[in-house]
């Protein structure tokens, strides 16, 4: 985001312009493709969380991580297949918010530099789109895990 | 029924991320790391499980999810070792999800190339 006031007229002026030409977004077709695709993703992932409640010794909550794992392995084949880019375009957040979209972050950027080299390439930019993701993700839970665990040890909840 | 309820849940926290993208313009890193925190301060009231035992795979696999798994893991040790278990704690859950990210991405390197 600029700020405002440090534009010059035209520049403010072209801003406005701009706005004005903007081609609007179609929300709601854009939240249905989303629910959709994002819906039938999970539905996905309940089918091999059940297979693996039922054939190996998971529990109805243990069955979380072995199912990530899987469905990111699915991922890695539809991303190198330039399948899921794909999808992406179509589906938007539907693609995005499911772990899958975590992961085609990391798979894709590690594909892409692979011509820079396998340390250089592969192993610097890899993190470089899902980083944000586990940073504020570590910190946020940090800091609620440690409000949580000093209020039941001194607070008595 | 707990497909249904995985498709409606999961594609609901979708429409979120959609919404974020389009009506508040964000982009996908900041729509990620918004709904990662919101998943990770839902568990921090307890709410999360609850929602995982409703919608299943609704609620594990959207990306709020892991936001929740850090919580957990870091509220597991806590509960053995006190204030230390915070840090030692959080990825003890998640690290499936990291993991697989890494490695398979690491493969995929390995065996595709990239196109244009």
């Amino acid at each position: 985001m600029t700020n405002k006031e440090n534009l010059s007229p035209e520049a403010q002026e072209y801003q406005a312009f701009q706005q004005q030409r903007e081609t609007k977004r179609p929300v709601l077709l854009n939240c249905l493709k989303a629910f959709l695709v994002g819906g039938t993703i999970c539905c996905i992932g309940q089918v091999i969380a059940t297979l693996y409640i039922y054939f190996f010794p998971f529990t109805e909550r243990t069955a979380g991580n072995p199912t990530s794992a899987t469905i990111i392995f699915i991922t890695m084949i539809l991303t190198g297949f330039g399948i899921y880019d794909r999808l992406g375009q179509f589906a938007g957040a539907g693609t995005a918010v499911p772990v899958s979209g975590f992961a085609n972050a990391v798979i894709s950027s590690a594909i892409e530099h692979r011509t820079e080299g396998f340390i250089l390439g592969v192993g610097t930019n890899m993190l470089k789109l899902a980083g944000p993701v586990i940073v504020y993700g570590v910190f946020s839970a940090f800091i609620i895990a440690l409000i949580k665990t000093i209020l039941i040890t001194w607070g008595g909840f | 029924m707990i497909f249904f309820w995985a498709f409606v849940v999961g594609g609901l926290i979708c429409v979120i991320g959609q919404i974020m993208f389009d009506v508040f313009k964000l982009t996908p890193a900041h729509t990620l790391t918004i709904l990662v925190i919101f998943g990770a301060i839902l568990d921090g009231f307890g709410l999360y499980e609850p929602l995982i035992d409703f919608a299943g795979a609704g609620a594990t696999v959207p990306i709020t999810s892991f936001g929740n798994a850090l919580v957990h893991g870091a509220m597991a040790e806590a509960e053995k070792h006190g204030l230390i278990g915070v840090i030692t704690g959080i990825f003890e859950v998640t690290s499936a999800g990291i993991s697989a990210a890494i490695i398979f991405g690491v493969i995929g390197a390995l065996l595709f190339k990239p196109k244009g």
